[in-house]
């Protein structure tokens, strides 16, 4: 499905979710409140975007980027849902309740990024051993085995 | 690590030390009819014939039937993204390599186009022809090697080396075009690194007959044997709906019949000019998976013989690229039909010369997060089956 | 005294045979399973690498003989003799020749059936005392194994006893007629599937089930105590295959000398091969569909024989 069929579609369905719809590099992407993320997570679900991706953040200094990738089958398409976290309270709803893959995912951005997703069954550090301090991915993680390069390589 | 994951599962079963866990440690607990359940913790793994890699699974077995079964992955933990974070958007392409090291020209495909897609490079039409041949062929590889570690799992030690034999062969002319058996880097961004060796494509042609052959062969081998059927058919049964909900992809949907493959579907590169069919399973068990399997080997040689009937000479890289690529600021996602499913990679540029991040959506991760729920109930013996049968790679499972 | 003494020297020499039969084993297996999967097998010791077995064994005496620290040392020590005992005993009433068994006794066909059996116990304390979930559950499915699969095997032996009249293998050699393979084929069928799975041989090896287990019962031990399995699981594998040869192909027909000696051997040589064969080809059982065989299909064949033979018998 092409592009701005799909912003159509959104739009005559959701009124309300299509001026937060934007397009980057060819793909849609909605930029949300947090505290709406569920909703518009269900209303894109019911859109027809039946499937999570892959759940990650990005460290934007001030704000950690939750960046959700819904896939749908029926239109042959992707999305992603945006929001922005704050970095002194990092804590978001969890999407366990609409996807189960939404476990594994957000264990990983909190192992990574010190994310705490609220209402997920089991918030334990996943790919690093649990007595690991700091959260790697942060951009101010600091530790003596990464070595910076310089930066004309 | 190993000592303080052992810890972990202390912690709830009471103080009990290290030494004498493995026999002495049994949890009470009681089944829904009331009557109290003595279970035996057996750790499977990290370091286990049967776990592909690295993988752990706390197991809770009540005799033989596993009421519990919880994987702890992170052994094979690198941090690829956080090393990519450091590097330029070249340097990052070996890395790639290391993530699904038994199906490294996806990894790198997906790379590529994500920094394509991110930095507008355009593909020449040879470089994408080659990309399908190489990822093809790496997926006949990549699904030999679970073929024989599944019959390897329930026993069959000679299917096993029957298997071994075509992805033996696959390996080697991969050795003749690029150097390498495991770790490519030969799909880059903007195009492939070599040429084609002179007479590769015809040697290709030539085996493909007798690839055929083997792999008819070893379907009687081990899927005509009444053993082998048995102890696939019924086991780690996924519904269609779960398997959507768990975002499962590639065989593992596939076999549950979620019509579901990137390259017909969502379709990238030059696929929409092949002719080939997508295997569709429908009891959704491990025979199921494993079949989608085979078949999907035999749509590969179909897919291998078309784009070499197809290809035509001509560049293999795009013109023009920097040796630094510097992105203008933003953020892209694209994905690939791997051979564990929907492989991506998602890349934010800040414009500097180097991804401020990156992340790789690994289907294995996603199909693996399923073992608990379907090896729940089945025995001890099928959870090496239900384990080999989502066909995880644990490079790519950990990063 | 001369008892004494010639039981010593007979166990020793029995002891010899055993080893030896399990060199024979290890480099014929070795090779048979090279050729099914189009490799050679061992090339490089002796001709064709037949002295392959014996140097692994010189290895494996070479080896340190590791007791885990959370074993039950004394169990643990004395398991494997317990396991390779019963099956170095039942070798007595084998008659390798025509006419000739190292012990010819006229309960030969019970003492082979019952003996062997003890070795159970072995494979139970083997699990147990290594202290080890893997071998606690090799050890557990092992016995689980051999007490469901004693049943078929003796029933199946019953019709040759019933044809023959006897219970001597020499004697039933003796007697042997070419009509009563036909009419006991059945019990032979039970009788080979059932000996590969007191074997625990592949596809019937879930007591060690290499992929699951590790190595089950054994999977601690190391050294000349981990060959000490390894050298019963063989010799029970040339105990079976030439009773089998005896009992149910005829052994040597009533031909003396080294001729008869010679085709009992191709006999069991060849069972031994059909073992090896199906044990690499085949995948392993799970332990339900094992016991469901066991108990469903194979008990109930042998119970059928059993009648078949007793039809017939009147019209002799």
């Amino acid at each position: 499905m092409k592009i701005n069929e799909l912003r159509e579609h959104l739009c005559a369905q959701y009124p309300d979710l299509c001026p937060l719809f934007s397009i980057e590099f060819g793909d849609g992407v909605l930029l949300v409140e947090c505290g709406q993320l569920l909703g518009a997570a269900s209303d894109l679900r019911d859109l027809g975007f039946d499937r999570l991706g892959m759940v990650t953040a990005v460290d934007r200094g001030e704000t950690f980027e939750m960046v959700y990738r819904l896939t749908s089958r029926s239109m042959s398409a992707g999305i992603f849902l945006k929001c922005e976290v704050p970095r002194d309270n990092p804590v978001i709803q969890s999407l366990t309740s609409l996807w189960p893959a939404a476990n594994w995912h957000e264990r990983e951005v909190y192992d990574m990024f010190g994310i705490e997703f609220e209402g997920h069954p089991d918030m334990r550090r996943i790919l690093l051993p649990p007595e690991w301090e700091g959260y790697p991915l942060r951009k101010d993680y600091e530790d003596e085995r990464i070595i910076h390069r310089p930066d004309y390589i | 690590m190993n000592a303080s994951s052992i810890d972990r599962i202390t912690s709830d079963a009471g103080e009990v030390d290290a030494v004498t866990l493995k026999i002495t440690e049994r949890t009470k607990k009681i089944a829904t009819d009331g009557t109290p359940v003595d279970e035996l913790v057996v750790n499977v793994g990290p370091s286990h014939p049967s776990t592909h890699g690295v993988c752990r699974v706390i197991t809770h077995v009540d005799g033989e039937i596993v009421t519990k079964a919880e994987p702890v992955i992170g052994y094979l933990h690198r941090g690829v993204e956080k090393i990519a974070e450091n590097r330029t958007y070249l340097q990052v392409v070996p890395l790639t390599d290391r993530l699904d090291y038994v199906g490294s020209m996806y990894t790198n495909w997906a790379y590529s186009r994500s920094v394509e897609r991110l930095a507008g490079i355009r593909v020449p039409e040879r470089a994408e022809y080659l990309r399908v041949i190489t990822c093809e062929m790496q997926r006949m590889a990549s699904h030999m090697m679970s073929l024989g570690s599944t019959s390897g799992d329930s026993g069959a030690t000679t299917a096993f080396i029957y298997s071994f034999d075509i992805r033996e062969r696959v390996i080697e002319f991969f050795e003749d075009l690029c150097g390498s058996r495991l770790t490519y880097n030969y799909v880059r961004p903007g195009g492939v690194s070599m040429e084609v060796p002179d007479g590769w494509f015809d040697d290709i042609l030539a085996w493909l007959p007798i690839a055929r052959q083997s792999l008819s062969e070893l379907d009687r081998l081990f899927f005509g044997n009444h053993i082998a059927r048995g102890r696939l058919k019924g086991i780690g049964v996924l519904s269609a709906e779960d398997a959507v909900s768990w975002g499962a992809s590639g065989p593992v949907a596939r076999g549950s019949g979620v019509n579901w493959d990137l390259r017909k579907h969502d379709t990238y590169s030059v696929y929409p000019r092949f002719d080939f069919d997508v295997p569709i399973g429908s009891n959704g068990d491990a025979y199921d998976r494993a079949r989608c399997r085979l078949f999907e080997v035999y749509e590969s040689m179909r897919i291998i013989e078309q784009a070499i009937e197809q290809i035509e000479p001509g560049p293999i890289k795009a013109d023009g690229i920097p040796r630094l690529i510097a992105p203008r600021p933003g953020d892209a996602y694209d994905h690939i039909e791997s051979a564990r499913g929907s492989l991506g990679v998602y890349l934010v540029s800040d414009g500097s010369p180097r991804p401020y991040r990156m992340k790789v959506r690994s289907p294995a991760f996603c199909n693996l997060a399923l073992l608990p729920m379907l090896a729940e109930g089945h025995t001890l013996s099928d959870l090496v089956i239900v384990l080999g049968s989502l066909d995880p790679v644990f490079g790519e499972v950990d990063r | 005294m001369t008892g004494y003494v010639g039981g010593l020297v007979f166990g020793l020499s029995g002891g010899m045979v055993i080893a030896l039969a399990a060199l024979f084993g290890v480099w014929w297996e070795r090779k048979v399973a090279g050729r099914i999967q189009m490799r050679l097998g061992p090339t490089e010791i002796g001709p064709a690498g037949v002295f392959q077995a014996l140097a692994d064994t010189i290895k494996l005496l070479l080896k340190e003989d590791i007791t885990p620290r959370q074993a039950d040392k004394k169990l643990f020590r004395v398991a494997p003799f317990l396991v390779f005992t019963p099956i170095a005993m039942s070798l007595v009433v084998i008659p390798f020749a025509n006419g000739w068994a190292p012990l010819d006794t006229s309960v030969g066909m019970l003492f082979y059936l019952a003996v062997p059996a003890v070795s159970v116990i072995g494979i139970l304390i083997a699990g147990f005392s290594s202290g080890n979930t893997y071998a606690t559950l090799g050890g557990i499915r092992g016995a689980a194994q051999m007490i469901s699969y004693e049943l078929p095997r003796t029933l199946s032996v019953l019709a040759i006893a019933i044809l023959a009249g006897t219970l001597a293998p020499v004697e039933v050699m003796a007697r042997y007629e070419w009509w009563w393979f036909p009419v006991s084929l059945l019990g032979f069928i039970v009788f080979f599937i059932s000996s590969v799975a007191e074997l625990n041989r592949a596809p019937f090896n879930i007591p060690e089930a290499d992929s699951e287990l590790v190595a089950g019962y054994f999977a601690d031990y190391s050294g000349i105590r981990w060959a000490i399995f390894m050298m019963s699981e063989y010799g029970g594998i040339v105990a079976t295959s030439y009773f089998g040869a005896a009992i149910f192909l005829g052994g040597s027909q009533g031909i003396g000398g080294v001729l008869g000696v010679l085709l009992i051997f191709l006999k069991a040589i060849l069972l031994i091969t059909v073992i090896i064969w199906v044990g690499w080809t085949f995948p392993r059982f799970r332990s339900d569909q094992l016991l469901t065989l066991a108990w469903k299909v194979l008990t109930p064949m042998a119970l059928v024989q059993i009648v078949i033979v007793g039809v017939i018998i009147p019209w002799l």
